[in-house]
């Protein structure tokens, strides 16, 4: 549950750059977060609810972006996207240890006006 | 200079020699991903209208730059840190209990220990040869790495081989903060369940080492000691395993040998270093 701390390092870099581009009001912000991020969409968005109120950014559409997990199998060569917690490439079934996407945590864009 | 609080993280000659500011990489751990949406560009702006802004910056930059400060002073000083997760009551205090009092007179090590309230843990830890610092988070549910760094401020990096970071019980935010840490660690107990790889998998893909403790336990648990190996090697293949009990002493060895490795790794980059200096 860092997500709130997350949220504010969200606004914090939105309101920089907002008002650098000599604008006053965020309409959206879009995010990226991987499966493997540790982080839970749900209580992002909760936690923007919580923290945009009174800000450039109240009433501003939070966009999440999930970015699944995927590997390269080290036997055969395969990116594949993993359809299980284990990693098995479908291809020559080896377990990958190679994540290739699925830790992403990031401000994308911001829409403003 | 430590933008915190003032320090000298590292040498001198290479302190912030290469004068980065937060948003840009140092080609370690801030790789970007983007997905096929390259179209988004800063647009001029249209009289009523909303522009689009490219921000593309990582939420844990600031965590993440700390971490990579960190991890520089530990090389530099030939420390060999261990990130050490798991859920509250897995058994990271104790098993470090044991190891201080059985390594300590092999090498010098630290503990730096994270809890929401009390300093139990650290108490229980001293007086076993090694300093101990506690970080009380108060309501944070995981270590960052600026808490990490200032605890250091209270120990002599440079005089020890081994820190040992005993984060707060919780097997799912540690795993979004690295610390600067040369090997995390992830504790699992008899008596939690043999799926708990199952139910975590973020933390446990990231494990270098899956340390399965109160081995002596599992039978009085009911735990399946080879259905739980399956499913660590399923979902965290990268990770070396290791089976043990810090009560009975069985496995031990093993630990020990892990620790006792990733010493000797560091010492040799600490003199490969050296060497290049001179050179």
């Amino acid at each position: 549950m860092h997500e709130a701390g997350l949220m504010q390092a969200v606004l914090e870099i939105a309101f920089a750059k907002t008002h650098d581009a000599g604008a006053s009001r965020i309409e959206r912000l879009k995010l990226r977060v991987g499966d493997l991020s540790g982080v839970v969409p749900e209580a992002l968005q909760f936690a923007f609810e919580a923290a945009s109120p009174g800000t450039a950014a109240q009433g501003a559409e939070l966009q999440l972006e999930r970015v699944p997990a995927e590997c390269w199998c080290e036997r055969c060569g395969l990116d594949f996207r993993p359809h299980d917690i284990i990693y098995a490439c479908p291809r020559c079934g080896e377990i990958s240890r190679q994540i290739e996407t699925g830790r992403e945590l990031e401000l994308v864009s911001l829409e403003v006006s | 200079m430590c933008r915190d609080c003032g320090c000298s993280p590292g040498s001198s000659t290479t302190e912030h020699a290469h004068g980065h500011d937060l948003a840009h990489e140092h080609g370690h751990a801030h790789e970007h991903h983007h997905q096929g949406d390259s179209a988004v560009h800063d647009h001029p702006p249209h009289a009523g209208q909303g522009r689009t802004l490219s921000v593309e910056r990582s939420l844990l930059e600031a965590n993440d730059h700390q971490a990579w400060h960190n991890r520089e002073d530990f090389q530099q000083k030939g420390v060999f840190a261990l990130n050490l997760m798991s859920s509250p009551g897995a058994g990271k205090t104790r098993l470090l209990e044991r190891t201080l009092d059985e390594l300590s007179a092999k090498l010098r090590m630290a503990v730096v220990v994270g809890d929401l309230q009390t300093d139990n843990d650290a108490r229980r830890m001293q007086g076993r040869g090694a300093p101990v610092v506690p970080i009380t988070t108060g309501t944070m549910c995981h270590l960052e790495a600026n808490l990490v760094h200032r605890a250091c401020h209270q120990l002599d990096l440079a005089a020890l081989d081994v820190l040992f970071i005993e984060n707060v019980g919780n097997l799912v935010c540690p795993a979004s903060f690295d610390l600067g840490e040369a090997a995390r660690v992830v504790l699992m107990s008899v008596t939690e369940g043999e799926d708990k790889p199952f139910k975590y998998p973020p933390i446990f893909k990231l494990a270098d080492v899956v340390v399965l403790t109160k081995l002596d336990m599992a039978e009085a648990a009911g735990f399946d000691v080879d259905l739980a190996v399956k499913n660590i090697r399923d979902v965290a293949p990268q990770a070396e395993l290791v089976q043990l009990s810090a009560r009975s002493g069985v496995g031990l060895d093993a630990w020990y040998d892990f620790i006792l490795r990733g010493v000797a790794e560091r010492k040799h980059e600490v003199e490969e270093q050296t060497a290049a200096v001179r050179q």
